[in-house]
């Protein structure tokens, strides 16, 4: 049987990458085309929110995003840390400027939502505090890669940072349950169905949920391309100056 | 075609407006890096074996 770590190697991960690429890209397209549309334009509105229920269709997806980005970020590092695959690092690097969007678009629909329903844009609410430091983090992460030239010292040194940040993905996760005394409400999915939205918007959602995960996994995968290939030319041209 | 909004029509748009521009954004920046990366790359390889 075929083990997992034979992506590991830079010109497998790459192979096997270009031919799942287009299918992946033609599925989030379709995906977050139909659950924007069908949320849009084919939703009544809350009777409590109004149509500002139509914004949970990008708010809960790049939201859940936001923090599993990070978590893949984690694992691929522990793997770096461990097992010290350079694709995993570099993985991790390729998923970080996809996270951080995803926590900025988490962020500014939320305010957006926030400003007609709780009066205000913002609030140093556990749930909204933990999310504007995760975003410090990705940010920070992100230099930190640009700064430092060589790429293991970088990848070591990022690898601890993000170990260090997945406090903040998960307080981002469970702040709600762990504090109950900010603005922000419970979890619009769960697997107890008397918490969930209605049916009526949650179907949407789901399909919107799905086309943000295959964007992600479609990004993350044309980008570590990305990465292995810059890390190669590096690797090419540091050897040329050298004869 | 355009849903009934009424006075949180500014909230409702922008929202999507900002968020499909850093989807777009996002996804042509990676796809301009990953073709300018693929293309250099090539030209480095060529040469070098050019060069031996």
């Amino acid at each position: 049987m075929a083990s997992i770590w034979q992506y590991a190697n830079p010109r497998k991960f790459i192979d096997t990458t270009d031919r799942f690429l287009p299918w992946l890209s033609a599925l989030a397209l379709v995906s977050l085309v139909v659950g924007l549309v069908w949320g849009f334009f084919f939703t009544p509105e809350d009777y409590r929110q109004g149509s500002t229920v139509k914004i949970i269709y990008l708010h809960v997806p790049s939201a859940l995003m936001a923090i599993n980005a990070w978590l893949m970020m984690l694992v691929a590092s522990l793997v770096w840390i461990v097992r010290r695959h350079h694709v995993s690092a570099l993985a991790a690097r390729a998923a970080a400027p996809i996270g951080a969007t995803m926590t900025v678009i988490a962020l500014v629909t939320g305010a957006i939502w926030g400003q007609p329903m709780w009066g205000t844009w913002w609030a140093w609410d556990p749930r909204l505090t933990s999310f504007l430091i995760l975003f410090l983090f990705y940010l920070g992460y992100m230099a930190l890669w640009a700064a430092i030239e060589n790429d293991d010292t970088a990848a070591d040194l990022t690898s601890v940072l993000c170990l260090v940040g997945s406090v903040f993905a998960l307080l981002s996760r469970y702040a709600v349950n762990f504090w109950n005394q900010g603005l922000h409400q419970g979890a619009s999915l769960s697997l107890d169905k008397e918490e969930n939205v209605a049916d009526v918007f949650y179907h949407p959602l789901l399909v919107s949920i799905a086309g943000f995960i295959l964007l992600f996994v479609a990004l993350v995968f044309l980008r570590t391309q990305t990465e292995i290939r810059a890390r190669r030319m590096r690797a090419l041209l540091a050897r040329e100056r050298l004869q | 075609m355009m849903p009934e909004l009424g006075k949180y029509a500014g909230a409702v748009l922008s929202s999507y407006g900002i968020s499909l521009a850093l989807l777009l954004l996002l996804v042509a920046v990676s796809v301009r890096r990953a073709r300018r990366m693929r293309r250099e790359l090539e030209e480095v390889e060529k040469r070098i074996r050019r060069n031996g």
